[in-house]
């Protein structure tokens, strides 16, 4: 059985890996794939622990946050295809209107 | 056995995503991101969670992702347009504070203050007579919340995306 730890392990680096992206790039899409690979490995890492704890209240959480980002996805597409429609870009630099 | 699987499929994982965020083309990216959902639907069925794994991939690499890649090719915006930095800073910042979390975690995780107890007890806790049975009776009311986001995702996606008419004040 592979140990508990690897597999969170495993999860902050994806995790990292995702924080990264948000950071680094600047086209609105790919910042909307890194989100999602954080909300992948945060529920990576409640499988683990619901089965180091043999408790099934991680793997139900998994699914409400699996439904979270199935509507966050939507919307988040439909206001990115508004803000094209409007802009001409899905550059996250531009998007700037409501600077203070 | 079991550890060597873990361990390929987790510098499948990694490397999936990584190339997620270097590719320059977004379908790329989109597509490395399905094998990264891939990889992780794997390791759900090595931690005994099948139903979870198989919801993965209907969900995450069948829905989401072909929702993604719509948009992208909607858009047409594959060939990014990501040669403009206004923060060229950010990059090795970033990398550093990414390294540092991973550091600071992996120091978590390995040196415990307390040791965590193991139960080492092979478990059917994923089977989906089991979840379902959980999720209809003490999960119920967030069941039926997530029932009306989803509803409430459908009319914003669709408001959203409505085109005005000319002298509608949307």
């Amino acid at each position: 059985m592979v140990p508990t730890e690897y597999y969170v392990l495993l999860s902050t680096v994806l995790f990292t890996i995702g924080v990264i992206g948000v950071l680094t790039r600047r086209s609105a899409l790919v910042v909307f794939m890194s989100v999602e690979l954080m909300l992948n490995s945060a529920n990576l890492a409640l499988v683990a622990f619901s089965r180091q704890w043999n408790h099934v209240d991680g793997q139900i959480l998994t699914f409400f946050v699996i439904t979270v980002a199935a509507a966050e996805v939507a919307v988040g597409l439909a206001l990115l295809v508004g803000i094209f429609r409007t802009r001409r870009t899905t550059n996250v630099d531009e998007v700037n209107t409501m600077r203070g | 056995m079991e550890i060597a699987f873990f361990i390929i499929t987790a510098l499948l994982t990694i490397g999936a995503a990584v190339a997620m965020v270097l590719s320059h083309n977004a379908v790329h990216s989109a597509l490395w991101l399905v094998l990264n959902f891939f990889g992780v639907a794997v390791l759900y069925l090595l931690l005994n969670a099948p139903f979870l794994a198989m919801v993965q991939i209907t969900v995450y690499a069948g829905a989401i992702m072909v929702l993604f890649l719509f948009v992208i090719m909607l858009l047409g915006s594959e060939q990014g347009q990501e040669e403009v930095n206004g923060l060229p800073w950010q990059t090795p910042v970033a990398l550093v504070m990414g390294l540092l979390l991973v550091v600071m975690a992996g120091y978590a995780l390995f040196f415990p203050g307390t040791p965590v107890p193991t139960t080492q007890t092979p478990n059917e806790i994923g089977a989906p007579d089991i979840l379902a049975r959980k999720l209809f009776s003490t999960y119920l009311l967030p069941f039926e919340i997530t029932s009306v986001l989803l509803l409430v995702a459908l009319i914003g996606a669709v408001v959203l995306t409505m085109k005005s008419r000319e002298g509608d004040r949307v």
